[in-house]
Parts: structure tokens; sequence; C-alpha cells
């Protein structure tokens, strides 16, 4: 099977948060672990005039972001055990439980925050593309949640074929850093990775 | 999730059933967070022979005007997992699945909730204090039927009023309905009308419109994508209506299928813009009314009116169709041009001064909107939950009147959009034998001086004036007693007082805020425990539906529906047969959708539809349009009106304005205008609170209904609203914990400081638990702590977002 991975259109997310809630649902997550989240990044100015009225050139967007199942993961790099591993059959990245030793490299490496401490059983755990939904013909539980239709999933491949291949969007990294699996449908707002102008103004939220 | 079943207070006879789910998943996720459900549900049950794993369709029963559709996965007789929608071709609209949001796709947390009321208690200290002691179902019945007839025979059946309840919404043969047949048979209760959403806008339009269904609504949202321009005032459907088969759904497909021109006028950039819109107007709270007159202004001066329309269709734009009873200049156009009663010329300029948009910005917008045909002009319902709320509505719909985009392809009346609904049948109440009515608002003011309300003075219907004061509260699914009702504090001294409410009764899901005001506390059976078919709510588009509910599980502790309460008070009123008709509840569910289905042959059987899921029916694709009969045939299809016309000059209020005894300070005019109120940004009080404080509709709860779910208070923080320059002055910073003041209390939250807001406005959602402490200031970030009591001149409706404040970090 060819590499996996989401389109994320920000032109129609509202930011509900659906795909979190149904995510945490699904996978029994809780409070304090999200492996979707979506930033809320947004910036711009104010200006009051002589007469009392106002103007601004102000933004706003979220980014619905969960595991991007890169081509060159950070955190199979970071490591030392083998637990965090690539799919050979479809390229989701996944942690296996039995061989992880909780060091947290993986968590440290990963430049989108996808692998998440559990601290109770001291192990790794993150988005694993819903493989076994996949697996089955249903789509990732986010996908089918969306209800302004703004996620996909299916080969990436197919998926670059008909939205193009951007991911350096605000608030995310720079691509080139780990070739993620994930294609991001800009909006009128969107700024660049490494945008001065704006900023994540949900901290609290996404864990930051 | 151990932490807060411990914390559960369990009843000892359900406690095994309700540890048997702890266990499952409470249990099961501490140690094994992070593997897939199923492997969880898989090592749980080892040492079970045959686990029965079943999926229910059930519904999100809530007051977002949606009804999505969920799928109740169980396992063993437990709720393991939550799906929505997954059937038909969802590329296709019309076939779009009724997805639900975040709220409805947590439900599985509110079922299993610790703050579930779980068997009937009654009041032991005093009231409000919270102490109860539980008792049976027969004392709870023996108790609430003995205090009905002691009420009925001391003060009359006017003396027993409902409050308004929404959180759990759309019953059709429970709840609601099932009370008020009880109610009606007993000889009736104290009406209210209009309601906390649109008390104003609903009130008022008609007095433009008419009284005509139609006219009160708008076109479909679908109209939208044969508009050139699309204007929207406070309308904010993705954070009110959010539904994925519904209003928000609806929209974004209509606005980008033809990409058409966007300008939203709202104080905060909400999420239906985010790049969505073409401009965004911010605007100061209260003041879209002076906007629209210097819009007005510049379409008269620059001859943008549609005169022909204005001649034709409606009533005094100028003396050509100016009433004969109306003053000499009492017309819209000679208000515009300060040639009416206050001589003031309503200039972009001048109009600047009020909202803070610049001038210039102003006349863009007129010549936009007097350019673009068809224009699309719609409403909000925030912009009415104001001291001028009446006002401002009336005013708003002025722009597609002036410009005569009314009742063509691609135009809407200045209204909401329109929603398509499947008249699912309800049991039948019967009528009320109380004639009385009160505005929805005034209970708190019937309990103090019931007596002395009066038609003229305060909104009584059917009545010149009340026999009795409120000795009774009923409240279902309600949490208005301290929470949802505007000042707190001033709610919270009226219902202590035990000698003018003598008794009141709460059915709920959970312990909130108001079910401490109670006497009686009733635990009701969730939607996921109980039978029903229901309808698609009001806020679905185009897209009606036929709801199944069919239990996911048993009632939990000793739950029991309204329908069965209300059957114990009949039998102790000696009129179980009459109630019941010899009828169960699941009977009535299966003669009424029978009865539903002998009209309507496309509807499935009933096993089908508890089968399959909801029923989809689009609406008709004629009669999308509003007004589109008047607009072809005026004298035929004449408005509701007196004049049959649109009344720009209103005769009605004309009267009204003469006869009704108003509060100083209120204004109720003919013409539709902007009114200056109380803790307006222009009130001298703002020398004391400098911010006005606006409130909104978080994504994270419906109102109050889902705030208890940490799963959601976590993925929308609670947090008010400010502008960067507002906090600067301040010394507050993003995360800060802030208190927030005024005269009527204190409320405390975090700052979300963002540039989306206009400065000298911040913005709270509403609905957050009431969490008073020792000293009565909120710890909860309740918006009404700081809410105002005093009601709207006309509507006699809510100004909840009319308010003045200061705030400063703690």
């Amino acid at each position: 099977m060819a590499q996996m991975g989401f389109y994320v259109d920000t032109s129609k997310c509202t930011g509900c948060k659906t795909c979190q809630l149904s995510c945490k649902d699904k996978n029994d997550l809780p409070v304090g672990m999200n492996w979707r989240r979506v930033y809320e990044y947004s910036g711009g100015d104010w200006v009051q005039h002589e007469d009392g009225t106002f103007s601004n050139d102000v933004f706003a967007y979220y980014v619905s972001i969960s595991c991007n199942h890169c081509a060159q993961p950070a955190c199979t790099k970071a490591c030392p055990t083998g637990a965090m591993h690539k799919r050979e059959e479809d390229g989701l990245v996944v942690v296996d439980n039995t061989v992880c030793v909780g060091c947290r490299y993986c968590e440290m490496a990963c430049p989108y925050g996808a692998p998440q401490f559990n601290p109770v059983k001291k192990v790794m755990s993150k988005c694993d593309g819903c493989y076994e939904r996949v697996a089955t013909g249903q789509q990732p539980v986010c996908v089918e949640s969306c209800p302004l239709r703004a996620l996909e999933f299916g080969p990436i491949d197919e998926l670059r074929a008909r939205y193009g291949n951007r991911a350096d969007i605000a608030p995310l990294p720079d691509p080139t850093l780990t070739n993620p699996s994930v294609i991001i449908g800009t909006s009128r707002n969107s700024r660049l990775s490494g945008d001065k102008e704006g900023k994540i103004e949900n901290p609290q939220e996404v864990g930051l | 999730m151990k932490n807060w079943l411990d914390k559960t207070i369990l009843s000892p006879m359900k406690r095994r059933s309700f540890m048997k789910w702890g266990s499952l998943l409470g249990g099961a996720s501490v140690v094994s967070a992070g593997l897939p459900l199923k492997s969880v549900a898989k090592a749980a049950f080892t040492d079970k022979k045959t686990p029965e794993n079943k999926t229910t369709w059930s519904a999100c029963m809530v007051n977002c005007g949606s009804r999505c559709a969920l799928r109740v996965h169980t396992n063993d007789g437990v709720i393991t997992q939550i799906e929505s929608d997954n059937r038909g071709d969802d590329k296709v609209f019309g076939e779009h699945q009724i997805r639900a949001c975040l709220r409805g796709r947590s439900i599985k947390h509110r079922v299993y909730n610790p703050d579930r009321l779980k068997y009937p208690m009654k009041r032991i200290g005093e009231r409000g204090e919270g102490r109860f002691e539980r008792i049976s179902w027969d004392e709870a019945l023996d108790l609430l039927a003995g205090k009905m007839k002691h009420i009925i025979d001391a003060y009359g059946n006017e003396s027993i009023f409902f409050t308004y309840g929404t959180g759990t919404q759309g019953y059709r043969t429970d709840g609601q309905h099932a009370l008020h047949r009880l109610m009606n048979m007993l000889g009736g209760n104290l009406n209210y009308y209009g309601n906390y959403s649109w008390g104003q806008i609903q009130h008022a339009l008609p007095f433009t419109y008419g009284d005509i269904k139609a006219a009160a609504n708008g076109s479909y949202t679908s109209e939208i994508k044969s508009a050139d321009l699309l204007v929207m005032f406070g309308y904010n459907p993705a954070e009110t209506r959010m539904s994925g088969g519904g209003e928000i759904y609806e929209h974004s497909v209509a606005v980008r299928e033809r990409n058409v021109r966007t300008i939203i006028i709202d104080p905060r950039y909400t999420d239906t813009m985010l790049g969505k819109e073409d401009e965004w107007i911010p605007i100061r709270p209260g003041t879209d009314a002076a906007l629209v007159e210097g819009i007005a202004h510049v379409l008269i001066t620059e001859n943008l009116v549609d005169q022909a329309f204005l001649d034709k269709y409606c009533q005094g734009y100028d003396e050509k169709t100016l009433p004969a009873s109306a003053p000499k200049n009492g017309h819209y156009k000679a208000h515009i041009l300060g040639q009416g009663p206050d001589g003031i010329e309503k200039t972009p300029v001048w109009a600047s001064g009020i909202t803070g948009i610049p001038a210039k910005k102003i006349i863009q917008l007129a010549r936009e909107i007097g350019s673009a045909k068809p224009a699309y002009i719609l409403q909000g319902t925030g912009i009415q939950r104001q001291a001028n709320g009446e006002q401002s509505a009336r005013s708003i719909v002025m722009l597609p009147i002036l410009t005569g985009n009314i009742g063509l392809p691609g135009t809407n009346t200045g209204d909401m959009p329109a929603n398509y609904s499947y008249p699912v049948p309800t049991i039948p109440t019967g009528t009320n034998p109380v004639k009385a009515s009160i505005p929805f608002f005034g209970w708190t003011d019937a309990i103090v001086r019931g007596q002395e309300m009066t038609d003229k003075t305060d909104g009584v219907l059917g009545v010149k004036q009340l026999n009795t004061s409120i000795k009774m509260l009923i409240s279902y699914a309600s949490n208005m007693l301290a929470n949802q009702h505007a000042d707190i504090n001033r709610t919270r001294e009226i219902l202590r007082d035990e000698s003018l409410c003598e008794f009141i009764v709460l059915l709920d899901n959970h312990m909130t805020p108001s079910a401490r005001f109670a006497d009686l506390l009733l635990p009701d059976v969730t939607t996921l425990e109980n039978t029903e078919v229901s309808s698609d709510g009001y806020a679905s588009g185009s897209l009606g539906a036929v709801v199944p509910l069919v239990p996911a599980i048993k009632p939990m502790y000793e739950c029991r529906s309204a329908y069965d309460v209300c059957v114990g008070v009949a039998e102790r009123f000696g009129i179980r047969e009459q109630y019941t008709e010899g009828r169960t509840h699941e009977q009535w569910v299966e003669y009424l959708y029978a009865g539903a289905r002998a009209k309507d042959s496309r509807l499935p059987s009933l096993e089908q539809l508890r089968k399959d899921g909801p029923f989809r029916v689009m609406a008709p694709e004629d009669k999308r349009v509003a007004l589109e009969d008047f607009r072809t045939d005026p004298v035929k299809h004449a408005l509701g009106t007196p004049s049959g016309k649109i009344e720009i000059y209103s005769t009605k209020l004309e009267k009204i304005a003469k006869e009704w005894i108003l509060p100083e300070g209120d204004v109720i005019t003919p013409l539709p205008q902007y009114v200056t109120t109380w803790e307006s940004h222009l009130d001298p009080l703002t020398e004391k609170y400098p911010l006005q404080l606006v409130g909104f509709h978080t994504k994270g709860r419906v109102h109050s209904t889902y705030h208890n779910i940490p799963e959601l208070r976590e993925a929308v923080m609670d947090g008010v609203w400010m502008n960067p320059i507002d906090a600067k002055t301040r010394g507050i910073k993003n995360g800060d914990q802030v208190r927030i003041w005024n005269d009527r209390g204190e409320t405390r939250v975090l700052a979300k400081v963002t540039p989306r807001i206009i400065p000298g406005v911040m913005a709270l959602g509403e609905g957050a638990w009431y969490k008073p402490d020792r000293k009565g200031v909120d710890r909860g970030g309740c918006f009404n702590v700081l809410t105002n009591q005093r009601p709207t001149p006309l509507s006699k409706g809510n100004p909840q977002h009319t308010n003045l404040v200061e705030i400063a970090k703690v």
C-alpha cells in the first residue's frame, strides 16, 4: 500500500474541534492527552484614528494537526528501542507499547508534538491513523467526524495530485525537516511557516 | 478518570452497575490509555463468554437548533463509543450526513457524569444552600402532588409557572410536552411568550412584516448562491449552529459555490470568518441601528434606494406613503435627513462617532449594498439581545427594504435564514385554561410583584392584570434559576425567600447550579436512556429529518422520564387513565408514529427507521425566497400588518408608544431608529465601568448544557476575550486569571487576549456554571453574574449583551 496521509483544508475549517473529540472518544484518551489538536493562529494590529474610530489588519485561522506520518520521521530516528516505527504497508507511524521504554526522545524530536507520554503506563502514545478502521475500508474517525468536511485521508500521492503539496503554514515547522505526509489547504489568511506576525492564541488548549 | 469516579456519589442500589462501567472504561483506560478501545474491551472481557455488542441510533437533543444523529456503541450494556451519521453519499448535498459536532461526540461523558441526579431528593437546608436528603419515588410524587393541590386551591392555577428550559430539547412524547399535557388537565398554568434566544426580533419584526410566518423568517441559506453580495450582521453559524448536517455546513457550501462577496459586521472576528469573508467590519455592541442609519443616509442622498419598491410595497418611507395618523415629517426619509423630531442628520460621520467604524468605510459599504443586485442581507440574534434590541432588529431589515432586495432570488428579509422542519407529531397537550401570559423574561418580577403586572406596564397578554404572583415553579431540563437568567444575585435573593415562591420542583439530569434552588429534585433519564421519534430541530437548513431514539442503555440509578413522573402525579389526582389513554410511553411513540406514517407514506416502518437511522427529507425547491408571493402580488398576498404593506412606519407601534407606561429612558418609536440606552458605550456610567461586555455562544457547550464535561472544557477554554490595547493598559496577559465586575456582581475567569475583538469590548462565552465562593464572588466565569434584569422596552425581553464592566488581573 502507498504512504497514507492527511489533507487539512484550513479554508473550510472553523476550529470546532470535533476531530479532536471524536479521536478522544474512540481512543478513550484522558483529559490532557490529545492525539489531534487544533491550533488557533492569529495576529494583526489595531489603529485608533483621531475621530475615535478603528482600523485593523487582523487575521486568524485554525490548523488541525495529529501525527503527519512523515516520510523521514524525527521520532523513529530518535527512538533507541525501535518501538516507534513506520509501518511498511501504509507508512503510518505507530508505537509498539510492548517495546517502548518511555524515554520520551521521540516526543522531544517531533516538531509537531505528535508523540505524547502516557504518565500512567509510562510509555508513548500517538495517532495511529486509525489503521484498524482503514483496513476495514473506513476513514480515520477524525476525518469521518468533520462537520465542515475539511479533513481527508488517503494515499498521499493521490491527495498531492489533487491538492498540491503545501505544508509550510504557520504555526507548523518547515516541512523540509521531516517531509510530513500532510497537505494544508490554504485560506486568504494563511501565513508561512516561521511567520512572526501572528502567534498561537490558544496555548492552553493545545497543551503548550 | 479514576479521580472523577471516586468523587461520584453512588447510589448503593446501583453501585454495581455503575462500577461495571467504571471498571470497563475508567479503570481500563488508566492502565492502557493509548490502546485502541477494542483492545481495552477485549482485555476487560476475557472472563466473559459472549459480551453483547450493539449499535443503536440516537440524537443529541440540546438547544443549538440542530438535532444530530448519533450511533451509540455499547458493550454489555455499557456505552463505549459515540459515532455519528455515516450513511449515504456525503459528497452529494441533500444526501449529506447529519454529522454531530464535538458536543454530541462527548455525550458518553454526559451520561456517565458524576453530576448525575440519581434518585429523588428533598431539600433539608435553606433554599439555595444545596443540602438535600434522599427520598423514595412514592414520597416524592406524594409531596409534589400535595404541593400542587395546595397551591392550586390557595392561589389558583395562574400561580404555577414553568421556567424556560431547553437542556433536553425536542422530545415529542416526553419532557415539556408531557408536563404541559398534565398541567392543562389539572387546570393550567401561567403562560409565557417569547424566549431568551430571539425574544426581541420575533416580537419586533412582525410590526414591519406582519404576523404571517413567512414574513418573520428569512429566505433559505441556499439563496446565497444566487446573490452578488452577502452582508451578515452578527451572524455566526460556525459557533452557534455547528452541526455538520445543518446551518453552518449549508452556509459554507452556499458561500463557496459562487464565492459570493461576503461582508460581516461583528465586534468579534468570529469563527465564521477566518478568511472566508472578504471584509470584517468591527462594530461597538448596540450600535448596529446607527450604522444602518449612516448607510441609509448615503443610499438616500446618492439615489441608491429602490423608490419604485418603496412606493409600491412599503408604508412610511416618505410623505407619499405616510399614514394619516403620523405627524408631519414622521417618515423615514425625514428622520434620516434630519428633518424629523430629533433634527439630527444621520450622516456617515454621525454614525462613525457611535459605531467606531470610519465614515469612509460606511460610505463604501452603503455604495456596495446600494449597487449589488441581488444582495442577501441577514442578521444573527446576538444583536437583538440588547437594551435596544427591537430597534436594532427592525433597523437592519431596512437595508433590504430600502434597496428592494426582497422577494427575489438571491435576497432575504434581513432576518435569520429559513430552515426546513419535518413536522413529527407530539403528544396532545390540550389547551391551557389559564389565559394570562407574561414575557419569558418577567418571571422573577412575577414572583415579587405579579399582581402589579399589567398589559401596559409589563407586557402581560391575555388579561389586563395578573391575579396572583407566582407561587410555584416547575423547572424541566432548565438551568434558568441560577445560571441562564440575568442578574444571578438578584434572582438568588428572590428565590431564597420562601414566603414568595413557595415550592420549586426541578427535573433534570445533572446537579446544575439551578438544582441547588429546588425544594424537590427529580432525576430525569438522559436521551440515551429514553425512547422517542424526534424531528430535525430548527436549524437544519434545507434538510428535514425524522430521528429515531432507541434506548442504548437501561435508565441509570433511579432515573425516571418526565412522562413517567406525570403518570405518577396524574394517578394522585385520580386522572391516570385520562392522562395515559391506556398507553405506555413506548406505546405513545408507536401510536404517534403510526399516525405520521398514515399521513406520509414515504416514512419507513418504525422498526426500519430504528434500524436504518434518520429519515431525510429535503425542503421543496419552491418557496425558498421569503416574501416571493408578496413581491409578485402585494394585494393578493398582503402582509399581516394593518396596511398589508411592509410598515417602515408602524401604526401599531405608534399606538403602543402612546398608551404604554415606560420606565424613564425607554423608548418605543413607530420608525426603526438607533436609541442610546443605559449601559451603552455612551452612558456616563462608563466613567466607573469603561468596558462593554457581551456574551457569545462558545463551541464547548450549548448554553449551559454539556458544561460539566472536562473533555469539552479542555477543548474550548473559558476565557474573556479582550483586545491587546485594553489588556496592556491593565497589565493583563493571555491566560491570566482576571476579575470582571460591576455593581451587580463579580466573576473570575481566564483572559484571552486576542486582536480578534474591537477595543473597549469584552466578550465572555455564556453558559458556564455559576460557582459562588463564600463572599458571593463567582469562580465559574458565569456571565449572568454581570447581566441586567431590566427588560427591553417593547418585548420586555432580555438585554443580556448590554453591560458595562471593569476588569483587572486577580
